[in-house]
Order: C-alpha cells, then structure tokens, then sequence
C-alpha cells in the first residue's frame, strides 16, 4: 500500500494549549513550532519562569504550585484555552492526559484534545474493565482478580487461590503509586490497606486489583498509533524493564533479545488490544513477559504519549507528537504497518534529582550548575529545566532525559555511557553516577534485563559501606578527585583574585604572581574538603591536604591521612568551569561547579567516569557572642544520636505512634508522602519517642527534625546531669567502656559484671549518645538516683 | 592550521613589527657569561655549596622552637606565626619576609628567626607590615635582636607608610637580658613610641591578640588603633595570675584577668572577640578591608609608572648563582648581573665610556623604572662624580635606586688623593644621603671600606638591603687589616725593643684574618640585622620588585642636598 493521501480537513490546529510543564511541554512545543502551530503554555505560580513557558509563544497562569490547583485543575485549564484562542489541547503525559472527564469536557467546549477519545481513556483507565474488555478480544491476561466486591476477606481468599507471590494493585492511575508485592498471607491485610490509603490520595479511587505476581518478568510494552478512520499500527515494542521504585529508568527500543517471531506476535496483540477500544492517537499496551515461560501477559493500557516515547520515535525515525496533531486534523495515519521502518537501537535513561543510596527518595534543590551532553542527530536531551532552576517538592524530580541512537545496541550504549558521564548537575543529588553503573553492569550489557534487575544485582550497583574494600576504592577515588578539584579551585580563585585585584588603580600585581613568593621556601596552604559520599549512605568525610606552591607552577598535595605518596598536579584554567589537569603524568580534562549554600561553598567535580561532591566551610560564624558555643570546622553531628530528620520534604501523612510512645527498633513511626510517594519513617533504635509534634497534613522540609528516640522516657534536654549521681551498669562490653577517672563532675558507674567503680567524665551529649551506643550493642541496663528504673 | 589561525599569527607579528620599530631598545645587554669556561663552573660550585649552607640553616628556623613547642602550640589550637601571615594574606599572594636569620648564632642558645617573624605582603590589595610573635621560641619573649627586629620592621613601615600587624604571642621582655632589652633608646619601650608616631602620621597600627600579651607586652594591643582578641588564648594583663597574688593575694584565673571576654565588654582594651584563632584571623583581615588608606594624603599605594606589560630578562635569573666568585680579589662583570635582574634585559647606559667601574643606567624591574649603580673595580674620582650625577638624575625625576655593591673601595694613594678622591667620594656620598627616592641595595660581592658608603650601606637607609650568602662587609679586607696591624704592632714592639719573630707575627696576622672572616661573613651580618636578609641570587629579581614595589607605598618626596665640596 503506497502512503495515503492525507484527508482534507477544512479545520486545522492552528494554536496549541499544552497542558503540562517540564520537559513533555518543551518537547511538544519543538514539534508545533516546526509544524508553523502556536503555542500557549500554562504555569503554576511555581513555574512562572521556567524554561517551558519562555518557550511558549503566549503562557497563562493557573494556580498555586500544588499540581491540584494548576495543571490538575481542569476548569483553569480550560478557561486560558479559551482566552487564547487555542483550538486544542495537548495534555503531555501525566495531570489530566488519561483524565476521560477532561478529554470529554474538551470536546464539550469545542477543543481539540489531542489524544484517544474519552471511551478509550475510560475503558483503559479501570483496570478491571480493561482487562475484562482484553480477555474478550483475546488477549491473554495474567490470572487475577479484578473484582468489583473490594470486601478484604473474599479479597484475601481470592489472594490465596491465585497463589503467592501476589501483587496488590489499585484499578486506578498508574506509574507503580500504591502498589504493593505480597510474599505470604500474613502480610496482605496491612499491605492492602497501605495500596487502599495510597490509591485514595493519589487518584481518589480505592478500588485494588490482585494479580498473579511474576518473579522474573520483564516490562515490554508496544507504541501502537491510530488515527480517527480505524488504522491502527504499532511502532514496534520497548523495554522497559529496568525499575526502581516501579518506576522506569532505562528504557530502550527494541527489546534486547526477542525474536522477530515473539515481536510480531507482540505487536499484533497490541493492535488487537487497541482496536478493541476504538482507539485513536498514540497510546502504549504493557505487557508483563515472564522470562521464565516465555509467556507475555496483558497489563494495561496507557492512553497517553508516554515519558519513553523518544526510543520509538529514534529507531522508527518519526515524530509522535506530530502523529498525534495530524490524527488529531482528522488526517490518516502517514505509513503503514509494512512501511514502518526500524532502524537501530535506543536507549532513554531518565535523569532525576534524588537520593539513590536512600532508597531512591524524590531531591530538590536549585540546579546551580547544569551542564547536559552535547547534543547530535543521535544524541537527544529532553529537558525542562535550566541552569537556576529549582526542583521544587511539587512536581516529578525528573530533571531530563537523554536518549541516544546507534546502529545496534552496543554502539547504542557506548553512546549513552559517554553521555552520562559528559551529563553534569549540581545543587541536588542525582541519579547519574548509578544510571552509569546500571549501563555498565555486565548482565545489562548484555541485554540480560528484567524487573527485578537492581533488586538482584544490589551487590554490584550500590557500595556497601561495611566492604572495606570497595569503601576504600572509593574514597581512594575521592581523595584523588578531591587533589584535582582542590588545585582547580585555587587555580581559578588565584587567577581571579590576580584579576579583580581590590583598590582600583593602585593596584600591585606583582605581588600577585604565580606561584606566590615565599623567601628560600614554598607557600603553603592546608585546603579542608568534606567529601560527600554520595554513593552509600555512610556519610561525609573530611578531607584534608597540605598544598605546597612548587616554583613551575604545580601543585603538590601531601595529606597524614593515606599513605600514598605526595601528588603534584598542575591545572590550566580552560574556561569558567573547564579545567586541563595534569597529575603524575596523566592529562585529563575536569569540570568544576562551585556554588555557596548555608555558608558552605559546594564543590562539584567531573573527571571521566568520576563526579564528587565536596563542601568546604566558607568563612566563619561570625558571632560576637561569647556565650555561643563555636562550633569546629566541619562539626556535622548537628543532631545529636536518636534524632530522626526527615529524609526528604514531604508532607505528613499519618502518625501511627503518639509522643511519648515506646517503641521497638525499626517500628514505623509516622508516613511521609512525597511526589505521590509513600515513604515510612521506623525508629532507629529501640527507645521512646520524644518531641514528636506533628500533625497530619503538615508540610516537613528536607532535614528536619522529625522526633528523637530516647533510652528512657525521662531524659529530656532538659536533665540536669549533675544531679546523676550513680548508674548501675549490669552488663557492659570492656571494649566499650571509655575510661574518663579523675573527673570531678562525672558520673560514678559500678558494673555487675567485672566490678569495679568507674567515673564517666563525658558531657551531656557524650554522655547520652554513649548510653545510646552501648545499649544498642550491650543491652545496657541502669538506674539512676530519682528512683527510676528502665 | 586553520585559516583563522594562521590569521592571528599574522595579526601579532604585525604589531611586533611596529613595536620593534618604535621601541627598538639600543641598550639590550649580552649574555655576558661563558657557561663552558672554568669560571662559571667553579662559581656554580662554590656557591651551591653556601646555598645549601643557607638553606639547612632556613630549614632549621622554619622549624621554629621545635617538634615539642610546636606541636604544644597546635594543641593549644594555635597555628605558626607564618601559617597566622598566610591566613592573613591574600590568596596567592607573595610575602618579603625578612632577616630569617636574625639571632643566628648570637647567644648561647638558639633563637630562630630572633623569635620574631616580620615581612611585607598583601591584604585586601593593600601592602602591609606584619610583626608576628614566635611562641614557640623562647615563649615569644623579647631577646635584645628580638626588640632591634620589630623596630626595623616599625622602621620600615614608617618609611614606607605600611599598615602594621603585629600578631602578638609573647611573654613580653626577656628577663634575664633586661638590660639590654629595657632602658636604652632603641629598646623595649622604642616599640609603643613608633606605635604611637606611626598612628598619628596616619599609618594604621592593628593588633591581633593570639595569644599572651603580658607587662610591657600589653601595651602594643593597646596603643594599636584597632585590636582583635581570640577568646581562650589571648590575654592581656599588666602582671600575670602569679604576680597578682604574689602582689595583691587576689587569686583570678588568666581569662577573668584579661581574657577577651573581659577585655572586649568591661575594660575595653580589645575592639573585635573572636571565638578562635582563625576567626580572629578573618577579624584582621576584616579590619585591614575597612582601613580607608586613599583619604590620607601622602600614603600612596602602588608602583608608579608602572606599565603592566613586561618582558622577563633574556637570560635565565638562576644563573645569577654561577657569576660572582667566592674570591673577591676576582673581578665580574656587573652587567652580567643586572642582564638578568632588568625587564628584557634592556639596560641603558649613562656615562658608559667615563669612570667605567661604576656602572650606571636606567632599565625597568616588573615594568617599574629603575637607576642601577653597580661596581665593576674600586672606586676612582670619575666613577664616584659619575654616581653622584647619576643619583641627582634619578632624584629629580623620582626613580628609584638600585645599588649592586661589589666594591673594594675607593682607589688609594698619592696620585689619587691628590686628585681629591676623598673630595669626589663625598659627593657620591652626599648624594646618597641625601637622595629622597626609594633605594634599595644588594650586597653581591664585597662590600668594604668607604665603598659601603658610597654605595649606600646600612647607615645611608637604604629602604632594603639583602645579602648574597657570598657577601662580605668589612671596613677593609682581613689581609690588608691584619698587614695594617702587622705593622702597628711591630712598631710598639720595637718601642718597647722586642724583637717579633716571622712566625709570631704571621700568628698574629692569621688570627686577625680570621676575626674578619668571621665577622665579615653574611651570617655574622645577618644575625645582628645589619641587613634585611641573605637571599638566594636567584631571586634577586623579584626580591628588588618587591621592595621597590613596598617603598613606592608612598608619595614622592622632594631631595635637598647638602653642600657638595666642589
């Protein structure tokens, strides 16, 4: 079949209202723009100057940051549509794009919506409804329940006949949010509950689906496209099998190691399955593939463009988001089925600011310095944001994604490596440096990818810090990354400095020259970096390194804290954050980003594969009082031992435990949400809950303090430890004791075991988190003089 | 390459073409040294081996007081009086320290660096004077070179309208040797009379109250203009906790008595309370960003004339370690010196036909305009009538001088006192006194007799004087003194109707040459501050910038001379 002749249509898509934000607005923007179509962005008061509404040819506002009251808000929405003359509506993917009411009321005020018909949005959306309409047009499904009758008893029963390993899914929205896997019977009422509660605050339906749950499956999923006269094609699969979170990361086009055979089956399923809900517009048919069977199952259907889009629009060459407005014309599909090219290999990795060794939790924070790889014909970044923007705890962390093309999948992933590592983000943590070690593990390599992928290779893809030898590699690579970045800085600081010389024109730069002039030796300076360790989640660490100015001009770094030997480095500044370093013979190009927060200058440095994060204190805390307690360098046990900080901000959701509460070690405590996540803050030792004074619905920032977990419900800050006169201790390690005899304010200890007196000469903080630690490790026991016991 | 590249090539030769055209300089020197002559090979020798001489010694007050006094020192949570300077300075910034080796070898015990370090460099673009304290040695005390140090530093200062830092760290006076320390004119109490002096001419005296300040001590925190006092460490009392009972049966702990707490809300003795050392550090440099130095007329800072391009000498500055020869009676010549000393090594010569062992002329160091008067032979009329028009030359037009002694003296005998040599060196000697611009004298070679006058010694104040480790001063050579003496003695002897046997006498003489050669070395100079410091020749360039540059700190004054006998 030779291409159709587009259908004539007297009404065309002149102007565009694209109701989202992010990088999904821009790219649906690029598209209008190349098709001569205007374009209306609209923002929240949080978005106001964000990158897609300066590239938005008209931008309106619709409300207050939270995504409920602007881009949810579906009578704004509709309303700047119509005060800017927009024909049609593109609703990018998430807010209100698989909203069947929003599709509807679009096409009741006269406006184009840009997407299937508000049936199919419907029909898919009720994962019940959809799977019923599926098993009748033969598609096969995985055993279930997808009843109606949502009583928790029959549910378990039915949970029982399908066997365990169950998953617990609610009917409604989708991206993982609410779902949860259930092991054995005796975890799935609670399990239940927690995918009702989440099911409700996300998408305002409770209803919750069972299904057979696939130990090792992977997540193909096939781009389909029909336009309004009945064709229906599929723009081959996608992999999407690498998850975190339920959540995809690594997407890639076609799906590594599949038959043609199983391809066109795949495919052709999916057409089926689109068919039978009279779709148009583009729209993607998940399928859960069980590795070990060969078996591919229905799962859902998404009635959106998808995040991953752009690995099908690389290897078949088009421009989906132009599909969608051409169908959207009422204009036939371009090609057919037999005419679909597929070219190449694709890969999407999805950048996103958060924090991978804590378990993937959603960042923010201001992109001080955002450098993406360059792009090409091959090489895609789709981004949203700019250098100084900030990623805010109101919507998706994603900061962008970069998709990249080869003429197979090795050359493919060759590509996306040396991207990742030229992809430079500062001011909130990210999940580059895994994506890296994700793209180099071998089994991905490979091709060998399932859902499961992180789960099974944890060993390989986080650092363990209790493996001293990897801890070591690691910090190794710090220090040496530190030595660069350390002699970068001072080179541009210098030069700077020797630029901007203060005092105008009686200025004396030979004063200023380089290396600085000391009489018959080398200037010295002692350069403190605290090294953020944010590949596990043991913590920072300080840094600290002799520098001598050698009289060539180079660097040599000599440090007490390893043994190897002096580092001499020589840096030219190449441009503000381009730097040509030479270290032992080695010529390397770095990249630094510097930026200041809470008086602490931050330091990002890439070199090759390598990026860290150092901080180093700026200036002092300048405080005249005498009476306030100075705090050393880089004192960073701000919170003393049992204090819980908020992980991420978020806002309290419940609190299953009352101040004051006893509580076991790893006992949750309160439920935060962020991002539509549920995340479940436990106690981390066994204790009393103290100045727990949160409410639900209450916002917390990163790093609060939540409460503090107490030994005894009794010591407050407020104790007055010099009225302790005695604690009994009945068991103590000997190796835990630290001996403070000859205070004169201490506490006097008698031990049951060993015997003997002992005064602790600690103060007041010591002293606590001393009781802290040796309880955890000793199951210390002790009394003191007020009478109470514990 | 490129076409664009090739372009710029073309662009720059063309201005280098103009350039060489309009400023085609006729005054270039040569290279003037026989790398493969027996000389150069034997000077290279000779004076590698007194740089590393010097650097064992600099080594060893580098150290300070000691492994146990400094690491006590860094458990009090102090830093070194150098790692207090660094702090202070500007980031990258150079610093003249200066007589490193004051107190070498003067009493019995060591005294690194007299106790004190003292220097010149940056802070907020401004040049300052820092005197810093050495706990360390001694406690920081006062040893009579400690005192001559700190006035020379205030010396300095005042000639070159420095801000003063002093960083203060000290038990004050050091008992024992009171009497050389307290009572004289140029002792203890010369320090709070230069304080005061200097505060009411304008020049800012800022005290930074690291650690004890006690007696006499105190006083330079409080007749400072701004004072910063670190909380724990810094106290300032008249008398010490000990005293205090001894005297009153008061008993008070040291930061009841003068702490900074105290200081800073009751007494007022200190203005800035720093939580700790490098938080006073930072209130200094604070205090010196706040100091308004341009709303003072005559403080001037910054090189005049100065043009920021420059184009280092053609020939390599290290090479100044293999020209002059550890013998004095051998002759080099001078210019090979100033070759690589001056920008380009363009150097133009005044009067190079007439009186040719005084070399004369003008070049630039790091862009600044210079007058060099460097010796190549003793002195004879001509040559010192040739220096004393050359330094009128600079005088009135304000160019600062650069001498580079190397001078055996002035010429002797009949024919030349006839001629009225001493009626010529006085000229010379006049127009050194009285010339007004910055000088600055190098000591490359010997540096006897008259000559030392004439080419502006320590008693004519040059602004800065430094050493070659190979320097030699005394009022005339050890041999010629001890045939001198010889002679003296031989006639007493022979009034008294001894006879002086050959070898007696060759005894005599030899102990003589040798009390010369001790007290003639760089070392014995040195150590009692007859200078700023022992440099290495290789950084005989830079030391002179920066020393032109720190004495340019102020305005041009006017020279008056006296009556020149004509």
């Amino acid at each position: 079949v030779s291409v159709r002749a587009f259908s004539e249509s007297t009404q065309r898509i002149e102007k565009i209202l694209i109701a989202n934000r992010g990088e999904i607005a821009c790219r649906i923007m690029r598209t209008a723009k190349r098709l001569g179509i205007q374009t209306v962005a609209v923002y929240s008061d949080a978005d106001r100057h964000s990158l897609h509404v300066k590239s938005a040819d008209e931008a309106v506002r619709i409300g207050p940051p939270p995504a409920r009251l602007s881009y949810l808000n579906a009578s704004s929405i509709l309303d700047a549509a119509i005060r800017t003359g927009a024909q049609a509506i593109h609703p990018g993917y998430g807010f209100l794009s698989e909203s069947s009411d929003f599709a509807q009321v679009c096409e009741d005020k006269g406006l184009t919506f840009i997407g299937p018909p508000a049936s199919a949005i419907r029909d898919m959306g009720d994962k019940s409804a959809s799977k019923r309409i599926m098993g009748a047009a033969g598609v096969p499904l995985v055993p279930g329940y997808h009843g109606k009758d949502q009583d928790i008893d029959l549910m378990k029963m039915e949970a029982d006949k399908i066997g365990y390993p169950i998953l617990i899914k609610p009917t409604h929205g989708g991206g993982g949010k609410g779902m949860r896997i259930v092991q054995s019977p005796d975890e799935f009422v609670e399990s239940f509950l927690g995918a009702q509660r989440e099911a409700a605050a996300s998408f305002g339906i409770n209803t919750i689906l069972l299904e057979k749950y696939i130990t090792q499956p992977r997540h193909i999923e096939v781009q389909i496209f029909g336009d309004k006269h009945g064709n229906v094609l599929h723009l081959y699969e996608r992999d999407c099998s690498v998850q975190r979170r339920h959540q995809k990361i690594i997407e890639e086009a076609p799906a590594p190691n599949v038959s043609n055979d199983f391809r066109s089956h795949l495919g052709q399923a999916a057409v089926s399955a689109a068919k039978a809900v009279g779709y148009h517009s583009a729209g993607t048919v998940e399928f859960i593939v069980d590795t070990v069977s060969g078996q591919f199952y229905f799962m859902e259907m998404n009635t959106r463009l998808q995040v991953e889009h752009p690995v099908t629009e690389m290897i078949v060459g088009q421009d989906l988001v132009e599909w969608q407005i051409r169908v959207a014309n009422g204009e036939h599909l371009p090609i057919s089925q037999s005419q679909v090219p597929l070219s190449g290999h694709a890969f999407e990795a999805r950048i996103y600011a958060e924090n991978v060794p804590k378990g993937f939790l959603p960042a923010t924070g201001v992109l001080h310095h955002y450098h993406h790889a360059p792009v090409s014909p091959t090489v895609r970044v789709e981004t949203g944001v700019e250098q100084g923007d900030t990623v805010s705890m109101h919507y998706d962390p994603m900061i962008a994604k970069l998709v990249v093309w080869g003429e197979n999948r090795a050359v493919a992933l060759v590509k996306l490596k040396d991207c990742l590592t030229k992809f430079q983000v500062a001011g909130a943590p990210t999940n580059i440096s895994f994506l890296l070690k994700l793209a180099n593990h071998r089994e991905f390599e490979n091709g060998n990818v399932e859902t499961h992928f992180i789960e099974h290779y944890k060993d390989d893809l986080f650092v363990d810090p209790s493996n001293l030898e990897v801890a070591n590699t690691v910090l190794g690579a710090a220090r040496f990354g530190a030595k660069l970045a350390a002699a970068c800085l001072i080179e541009k600081e210098n030069s700077v400095f020797r630029e901007n010389l203060p005092g105008g024109n009686s200025t004396i730069p030979i004063w200023y020259s380089s290396p600085p002039f000391r009489v018959h030796h080398c200037a010295r300076q002692t350069v403190e970096l605290e090294w953020e360790n944010e590949s596990d989640s043991s913590g920072s660490k300080l840094l600290t390194f002799s520098i001598t100015y050698k009289s060539d001009g180079n660097y040599l770094f000599e440090t007490e804290e390893d043994i190897s030997p002096p580092l001499e480095v020589k840096a030219t500044c190449l441009g503000d954050h381009d730097f040509r370093v030479e270290a032992d013979g080695v010529i390397m190009d770095v990249s630094l980003a510097v930026y200041s927060k809470d008086h602490t200058k931050h330091i990002h440095m890439w070199h090759g594969s390598h990026h860290h994060h150092f901080r180093q204190k700026m200036g002092l805390e300048l405080s005249d009082e005498d009476e306030t307690e100075h705090r050393p360098s880089f004192d960073r046990s701000s919170h003393p031992q049992g204090t819980v900080a908020a992980p991420m901000a978020g806002l309290v959701v419940k609190l299953l435990i009352k101040d004051g509460t006893k509580v076991e070690e790893g006992q949750p405590i309160l439920v935060l949400e962020a991002m539509k996540m549920e995340h479940i803050v436990k106690a981390p030792s066994a204790g009393y809950v103290h100045g727990l004074h949160l409410a639900a619905g209450q916002q917390v920032s990163d790093g609060s303090v939540l409460f503090n977990i107490k030994v005894s419900h009794l010591l407050s800050d407020t104790i007055d430890i010099s009225r302790l006169t005695e604690i009994e201790f009945t068991s103590l390690h000997a190796q835990t004791v630290e001996t403070g005899v000859g205070s004169h304010s201490g506490v006097r200890c008698s031990f049951g075991k060993g015997g003997g007196d002992l005064i602790l000469n600690f103060g007041l903080n010591s002293w606590r988190n001393h009781l802290n630690c040796d309880e955890r490790n000793c199951n210390l026991k002790y009394s003191h003089p007020i009478g109470i016991k514990s | 390459g490129s076409s664009s590249g090739s372009g710029s090539w073309r662009s720059v030769s063309a201005v280098q073409i103009i350039e060489t055209r309009r400023d085609y300089s006729l005054g270039v020197l040569p290279d003037g040294v026989d790398r493969n002559s027996e000389a150069f090979s034997r000077n290279s020798k000779a004076m590698g081996v007194l740089i590393s001489d010097l650097q064992s010694h600099i080594q060893k007050v580098l150290a300070g007081g000691g492994p146990v006094a400094v690491k006590r020192n860094k458990s009090r949570n102090k830093l070194l009086p150098r790692e207090r300077i660094d702090r202070l300075l500007d980031p990258g910034a150079s610093f003249l320290e200066l007589s490193q080796l004051a107190g070498h070898e003067l009493y019995e015990e060591t005294l690194p660096s007299a106790g004190i370090i003292t220097g010149i460099g940056p802070v907020h673009g401004r040049l300052c004077m820092f005197v810093a304290n050495d706990p360390t040695v001694k406690g920081g005390t006062y040893y009579p070179i400690t005192v001559k140090k700190h006035l020379r530093a205030q010396e300095i200062a005042a000639q070159c309208k420095l801000p003063c830092v002093y960083l203060v760290d000290s038990g004050g006076a050091f008992l024992p040797k009171q009497a050389e320390v307290f009572p004289d004119r140029e002792n203890f109490g010369r320090i709070f009379y230069n304080q005061a002096i200097m505060s009411a001419e304008g020049i800012p005296q800022i005290a930074l109250v690291l650690g004890s300040c006690t007696a006499g001590g105190a006083y330079i925190p409080a007749m400072a203009d701004e004072s910063v006092m670190v909380k724990g460490n810094g106290t300032i009392f008249l008398a010490g906790p000990p005293l205090v009972k001894a005297a009153t049966g008061e008993e008070v702990s040291a930061e009841d008595l003068g702490g900074a707490s105290m200081h800073c809300k009751t007494s007022g003795v200190s203005d800035y309370f720093a939580q700790d050392e490098l938080h006073g550090l930072a209130l200094g440099r604070n205090v010196i960003k706040n100091l308004h130095m341009a709303a003072k007329k005559g403080l001037k800072s910054g090189l005049q004339n100065m043009n920021s391009k420059y184009k280092e000498p053609l020939f390599d500055v290290k090479e100044l370690r293999s020209i002059a020869p550890t013998d004095h009676k051998q002759q080099f010549d001078i210019r090979s010196v100033i070759a690589r000393i001056v920008d380009g090594s363009e150097f133009d010569e005044f009067k190079k036909l007439y009186g040719t062992t005084l070399v004369t002329g003008f070049g630039r160091i790091f862009g600044q305009p210079v007058g060099i008067i460097g010796n190549n032979g003793m002195l004879f009329n001509e040559s010192a009538l040739k220096g004393a028009h050359f330094i009128e030359l600079c005088t009135q037009r304000n160019i600062p001088l650069v001498f580079l002694q190397n001078i055996t003296g002035f010429m002797v005998g009949s024919r030349s006192e006839a001629n009225g040599i001493a009626k010529s060196g006085a000229k010379m000697v006049m127009a050194v006194s009285c010339a007004k611009v910055p000088k600055v004298t190098i000591i490359v070679g010997g540096s006897f007799g008259a000559g030392n006058y004439a080419m502006c010694g320590r008693a004519y104040s040059p602004d800065f004087m430094f050493l070659w480790p190979n320097a030699k001063i005394s009022v005339m050579g050890g041999a010629q003194a001890a045939g001198v003496l010889a002679q003296i003695e031989r006639i007493n002897k022979k009034k008294q109707g001894i006879e002086w046997d050959k070898d007696e006498e060759e005894k005599f003489k030899a102990k003589v040459v040798e009390g010369y050669e001790r007290e003639g070395n760089s070392y014995y100079s040195t150590a009692r501050l007859w200078d700023d410091g022992i440099i290495d020749p290789a950084d005989t360039r830079k030391v002179i910038g920066l020393s032109i540059s720190a004495s340019m700190n102020r305005d041009p004054q006017e020279t008056k001379y006296g009556v020149f006998r004509m």
